[in-house]
Formats: structure tokens, C-alpha cells, sequence
């Protein structure tokens, strides 16, 4: 059993590990400076969600070991964020025209 | 566990196919907690993206200016005011108990009980630090500067009601995870998983495998503030 275990379980160096935490905290230090040095408008949108999407993809790849799984659970886990994507997209349509309806009720008058 | 030998199976694509078209269980050489966690993890997703996009579209639908999040959130330190301090050292905070997490599941792995044992400590001193930063963050905005889930100073009223639920929820996945934390420390530390000790609730017998599961959780609640860091205190 235990030989079994230890033939099944692959351990990584400690070096990965704090290189990808070295890494999280440049990226966030990255971020952070974004609001500190007061980026407006699409730049500060797009850098935020560009660091974002590295620090996750670091967390998950790396640190929940997604990187070394088999694609049969990759896939499962990562497919329904699309669906996600499409509800961020509806209800951004949605919110646009709320804010518009209400700018014609409340500005313009019924 | 399995009877073959895993590296020996198709990888990329064609594993996918492979395992998904084969008999008995699809996620090969993926322990069932492990398995479960995720896809608690999965609907964990689902619910703090809810949490978020209904943000997004009371942000994008209001009339009423929404309070800037970098004031709202300064602290002043020795006269001068530095925006989104207390956020900013909470990340750090955040990252760095995620990291020793990491390093307590590998430690685990290669069963060394004594410095899993403490880096799983210091990864629930890291989020209690956290957990003490938040609480102050509250009561600084409950107390000192009246935010209320109907209303604010700063600007639009959904701005309170979004804050208490959104950090709220995710503090209490911390706050969890802490005390889950020392609970698998006090594991570790008297030799469970080598004595094969049954646990008290699951009377289940358990493994390393069980910090690794642990260890998805705590990056999760990391990987949740790294969104809500960016959507929430920084857009």
C-alpha cells in the first residue's frame, strides 16, 4: 500500500512553490500601483484585468496543481466558466439598458 | 487505489477521450475528496460570480456616482494618505498564507509531519491575520464612517450593501478555512495519517491527501480575493 502511494504521488520542488508566490506578489504589487499611480479608463480596466487573470491562472495552474491533472477534470472544471462569461455579457447588456431607461425617465422626463 | 499504472494512460486530448470513454470512473487517479472538493469548488465559483456580476450591473445601471473605492479605503499614515493600504496589505497577507499552504501540501506528500504541521499553522495565523484586517476594515466603515447596506456618505446606497455581502461572504470562507486549518494541524501534528487514526465526524480513515483537499480549498478563497481585489477595490 504504501509503496503503492508513493509510486502514484509526485511532489515538486519547494523552488516552484516560491517562485510562483515571488511571482503573486509582483503581479499584485503590479495592481496595486495601477490605483496608486491613478490609471483612468480603459487602461486601468484592461492592466487590472490582465493581473487579475495572470495571479489566478498562477493560483491554479501552479498552486492547485491543475497544471499536472489529467484533462478528463480540467475540462470539467474549466467549461462552465463560459457559461459565466455568457451571463457577464447578458447582464452587462441588461445593466446598459437599465442606465439608459432610467437616464430618459429621470433626465428627459416621462 | 488503481490497479494500473496511471502514467502509462494517453495524456492531453486523447486522455480526455480516453477517460471519459472508459469504464468505472472518469477522473483517474483523482481521490474521490479530491474529486468532490472541486466541484464544491465549481458551485462555490457560481455563487461568488452571482455575487459579482450583480455588482457589475448595479455599478453600470446607477445614476448616482459610485464611491471611489481608493478613498474610500486610504488609510493616513504619518499625515499622509496612502489609497487602499489596508486592501493592499490584506492581499499580501492573503498571498502569502496561500503560499505556505502550497508548501505544506508538498511537505505532506513527502511525509514530514513536523514542517507540514507548521507551515499548515502559519498558513491559519496568515488568514487570521486577514480575518483581524477585515474586521477592522467593518468597523472602521460601520463606525467612523456610518456605512450602512442602505446607504452611504460617499455616493450610491448599493455601495454598503455590496461590501457587507461580498467581503462578508468571502471572510467567512476565511474564517472557515482558519478553523479548519487548526483542526488538520492538530491531524498532522499527533500523526493521524500515519497511525490511521479515524476522524471524528467521518470515522473514515484519512491520508495527506486529505491537506492537499484542504489546500484547494485555501487557494480557492485566495483565487476568489484575487477577483474581488480587482473588481471590487480596484475598478
Amino acid at each position: 500500500m504504501t509503496t503503492d502511494k508513493k509510486q502514484e504521488v509526485h511532489t515538486h520542488k519547494i523552488g516552484i512553490y516560491l517562485w510562483i508566490w515571488g511571482l503573486l506578489f509582483v503581479f499584485s504589487f503590479f495592481s496595486y500601483m495601477v490605483d496608486y499611480i491613478n490609471y483612468q479608463g480603459l487602461l486601468r480596466w484592461s492592466l487590472i484585468i490582465f493581473f487579475m487573470l495572470v495571479k489566478a491562472g498562477l493560483i491554479m495552474a501552479i498552486f492547485m496543481h491543475l497544471y499536472w491533472e489529467r484533462w478528463a477534470i480540467v475540462n470539467v472544471l474549466l467549461w462552465p466558466m463560459t457559461a459565466i462569461g455568457v451571463f457577464i455579457a447578458i447582464m452587462a447588456a441588461e445593466s446598459y439598458y437599465t442606465f439608459f431607461s432610467r437616464m430618459f425617465y429621470f433626465v428627459v422626463g416621462s | 487505489m488503481s490497479k494500473f499504472d496511471i502514467s502509462k494512460l494517453p495524456k492531453g486530448p486523447k486522455g480526455f477521450m480516453h477517460d471519459w470513454g472508459s469504464d468505472q470512473r472518469a477522473f483517474k487517479g483523482v481521490p474521490w475528496g479530491k474529486s468532490m472538493m472541486w466541484i464544491f469548488l465549481l458551485s462555490d465559483t457560481f455563487i461568488f460570480s452571482c455575487f459579482l456580476i450583480s455588482l457589475m450591473t448595479a455599478r453600470a445601471s446607477t445614476v448616482v456616482p459610485w464611491p471611489y473605492a481608493s478613498e474610500v479605503f486610504g488609510l493616513t499614515v504619518f499625515g499622509t494618505s496612502v489609497p487602499l493600504l489596508l486592501i493592499a496589505i490584506m492581499t499580501f497577507v492573503l498571498i502569502t498564507s496561500s503560499g505556505t499552504m502550497a508548501i505544506a501540501v508538498k511537505y505532506g506528500y513527502e511525509k514530514n509531519r513536523k514542517l507540514c504541521g507548521w507551515f499548515l499553522v502559519a498558513t491559519a495565523l496568515g488568514g487570521l491575520t486577514f480575518v483581524g484586517m477585515q474586521a477592522f476594515e467593518w468597523s472602521k466603515l460601520i463606525f467612523h464612517d456610518g456605512v450602512r447596506p442602505w446607504g452611504n456618505p460617499f455616493g450610491a446606497e448599493q455601495f454598503g450593501a455590496f461590501f457587507f455581502m461580498v467581503t462578508g461572504f468571502h471572510g467567512t470562507h476565511v474564517s472557515i478555512g482558519v478553523i479548519f486549518l487548526f483542526i488538520f494541524a492538530r491531524k498532522v501534528f499527533r500523526g493521524d495519517f500515519e497511525t490511521g487514526r479515524r476522524g471524528y465526524f467521518t470515522s473514515m480513515k484519512s491520508d495527506y491527501e486529505a491537506i492537499e483537499i484542504l489546500g484547494l480549498y485555501w487557494h480557492f478563497v485566495d483565487l476568489v480575493w484575487v477577483f474581488i481585489f480587482a473588481f471590487f477595490y480596484l475598478w
